[in-house]
């Protein structure tokens, strides 16, 4: 049961994205001023939401480890970033899909989307970082560095974009829908939700396997009963 | 214990310098290493070595490359820490305490820890400032005269050979056992780690060694020596240990390896008892 | 006291490469130039753009300068050779920061008049200036310092410190612009307070929480 947990989370979530998405996409009646275009906010919201879940998780993982150490809390911090930086690109392209006819551009400078882009530069960056340094127990260390002191930054971004924007004529971002419309983006939040854990304990368990074939055990102890010449052992 | 080994004569009174006369069980061993394992990559440079060293012991670490004499002496330097277990230099835990550890050992280590834009002299400043040691130019040049490096104080280190570079090593070191008058007596280090003394150095500078090695004992000092120059380590040393593959595989007086059956165990690698 | 002797063995290490310090600055006024390369000779276009070049060109050179802080530790393992000594790692790393926050000012004050020559910009607000230089440069510094540490240890060294540090000084790149942008041009509404708030914000936190990680960073 444990070991099929990530593929029953994610069939679970996959199920619950599909039925509020269905319910969002052609039954929900049409946002007043955006008409159909605001659809995609029932995925783009819950992604919003489980993408810096995913970073927050990463974060916490990386506290634990700079204080505990050990594989597992390496492994759910490589977990957290990875899905994490997946979800934020895909936030990144939701909004500039949800923006292209809205605003007709691409890219609004909207802090949150904005964040969210130096973010996903931020944590690829740490991703990177792992690539690049070999020694296991190193690159634990400096991951967790690099996800302590880019996360606390998160909060410090938002504010100087939005600072920055306000000087610009400020398009207003797409707030949460109004109440009549809340079911479907309950399901899906919760669907992206259970699909991200499942996601987050089946790259965990990879990256476990992963540290475990890299550090192997020094050999059984008793062998140096043998070794030591007879008659000098003090 | 198996796999361990305890190296001085237990029970016996040492008398300290200064001439006071204490008993070993109240006195903390020098180095205590328990269950010690370290490992670079895959590989396990040092696995599983139980080792306790009373103060005052001079002891020679041999092996072949490989066989995990450097990382021995960096873990008790405090320079890297451990996967396995734990060393206490002095009854401090180099993980828990690693700056009183650092304060206690002096490393001579295979690289020549110098800023190559810097002078001789302005090297030894930078220790010397570190470490709380008389920073004026004289105090200094004394040091570098003990090396042979004195009427290269004023030259940048980038042109040095390696011959030198070592000398500058052996000047740090110096510097961390106060070698020059000490101001305060409980910052000198007492434990010394030589990590290939002997390498890229001349006759003079063997003899150099040999002095300091004498120098230090005579001091008190613990020593741990990893060498290839067998013979040259059984003159100096009290104790010697063996280590193969990481793991230690014999402890014992060090006058032993100089007979032939210490000959046959060094020339004969293990699993061919 | 071992902070001083660690930050005078980096100024040292610093007046010992002038040419290196040199290149540094050809390097940021190479960039003041292609940065107006790329958006024209119209001084009247380059004008407001002035302080957005002089930030940038500063964060491009802060790369090299920060690179090279940690290179004379590792060519000999000179920076084990201190962690040997009885010295904290947290003196070492604000010792460096330290030393690199000196050189960036350096830096950005020589690059000052180069940008009020290429983009006709007239500074009145001298000290105010110099106030958001001085928090900017140590907005770079603090993290740049811990990230050169661990990018000199790393493989691919040169893609690693911009590609780490430059998503994270995001706040301070924004907050400088801005208001070296309203200093330079008029600030009708005061707002230079609330950018060099936010400025010594981050600067705050991060000269904390970098050097509680340095000694995670460098050891073995």
């Amino acid at each position: 049961m444990k070991q099929a947990a990530p593929a029953i989370l994610v069939g679970l979530g996959t199920l619950c994205l599909l039925s509020g998405s269905y319910y969002g996409l052609f039954v929900a009646p049409p946002e007043r001023y955006m008409g159909d275009v605001q659809r995609i906010m029932y995925i783009h919201v819950p992604t919003a939401w489980n993408a810096l879940l995913a970073l927050t998780w990463a974060f916490i993982s990386a506290l634990v480890y700079l204080v505990r150490g050990g594989r597992a809390w390496d492994a759910r911090l490589e977990a957290g970033i990875e899905v994490g930086v997946i979800l934020t690109a895909l936030l990144c392209a939701l909004g500039a899909i949800w923006a292209r006819p809205t605003w007709g551009v691409w890219w609004d400078w909207d802090p949150r989307l904005t964040t969210s882009a130096v973010l996903l530069v931020g944590f690829v960056g740490i991703l990177a970082l792992r690539h690049f340094v070999d020694d296991p127990a190193r690159r634990a260390t400096w991951t967790a560095v690099g996800t302590v002191v880019m996360y606390i930054d998160v909060p410090i971004v938002y504010l100087s974009v939005k600072w920055w924007n306000t000087l610009h004529q400020m398009q207003s971002t797409p707030e949460t829908v109004a109440t009549t419309f809340h079911w479907p983006l309950r399901v899906n939040a919760f669907g992206v939700l259970i699909l991200m854990v499942g996601l987050l304990i089946a790259r965990a368990r990879i990256a476990e396997a992963r540290l475990r074939e890299e550090l192997t055990d020094p050999e059984d102890e008793s062998a140096g009963a043998s070794n030591l010449v007879p008659g000098r052992v003090l | 214990m198996i796999g361990t080994a305890s190296l001085g004569p237990v029970g016996a009174p040492v008398v300290l310098p200064g001439g006071v006369a204490q008993v070993p069980e109240l006195r903390e061993a020098a180095v205590t290493a328990t269950g010690l394992a370290r490992r670079f990559g895959r590989r396990w440079a040092l696995r599983h070595v139980d080792l306790r060293v009373e103060p005052g012991r001079l002891v020679m670490v041999v092996g072949r490359n490989g066989s995990g004499k450097s990382t021995l002496l960096r873990l008790i330097a405090g320079a890297i820490r451990p996967d396995r277990g734990r060393v206490l230099v002095g009854g401090h835990d180099a993980c828990r305490d690693a700056e009183a550890v650092r304060r206690q050992t002096a490393l001579l280590g295979h690289a020549s820890n110098t800023y190559d834009a810097f002078t001789a002299l302005e090297n030894l400043t930078v220790t010397a400032r570190l470490t709380g040691t008389p920073t004026d130019r004289d105090a200094l040049t004394s040091v570098l005269d003990r090396v042979e490096l004195a009427a290269y104080r004023d030259e940048s280190v980038a042109g040095f050979s390696a011959g030198m570079r070592r000398r500058m090593a052996f000047a740090r070191l110096l510097l961390q056992t106060d070698a020059v008058a000490p101001r305060d007596r409980s910052h000198k280090a007492s434990v010394v780690l030589l990590d290939e003394p002997y390498a890229q150095l001349d006759w003079p500078g063997f003899r150099f060694v040999d002095d300091l090695v004498r120098s230090l004992a005579a001091r008190g000092m613990t020593l741990l020596m990893a060498t290839h120059l067998v013979d040259r380590g059984v003159s100096l040393c009290d104790d010697g240990i063996v280590l193969e593959q990481g793991k230690l595989r014999w402890a014992g007086p060090a006058a032993w390896l100089g007979t032939r059956s210490g000959r046959e165990l060094l020339d004969r690698p293990e699993g061919r008892d | 006291m071992q902070l001083t002797a660690v930050v005078r063995k980096d100024v040292l290490l610093q007046w010992r490469s002038p040419g290196q310090r040199v290149a540094i600055l050809a390097f940021g006024v190479t960039v003041l130039l292609l940065l107006s390369f790329a958006a024209g000779p119209n001084t009247g276009a380059l004008r407001p753009l002035a302080s957005g070049f002089l930030w940038l060109a500063l964060l491009l050179s802060s790369t090299l300068a920060l690179a090279d802080s940690f290179q004379t530790e590792m060519e000999q393992h000179a920076l084990e050779g201190l962690l040997l000594l009885p010295v904290s790692a947290r003196a070492i790393y604000y010792g460096k920061a330290l030393a690199n926050w000196c050189q960036l000012l350096v830096l950005a004050l020589l690059l000052v008049p180069c940008a009020v020559v290429l983009y006709d910009v007239t500074i009145t607000r001298v000290l105010a200036l110099s106030g958001v230089l001085v928090l900017g440069t140590a907005g770079l510094s603090a993290p740049g310092t811990l990230y050169a540490a661990m990018a000199e240890q790393a493989k691919a060294k040169q893609v690693l410190l911009p590609l780490l540090l430059f998503p994270l000084v995001v706040p301070v790149l924004l907050a400088s612009v801005k208001a070296t942008a309203l200093l330079v041009t008029g600030d009708p509404m005061r707002q230079v307070g609330s950018w060099a708030a936010l400025l010594a914000s981050f600067d705050l936190v991060y000269w904390s929480l970098c050097g509680l990680l340095f000694n995670r960073v460098v050891e073995h």
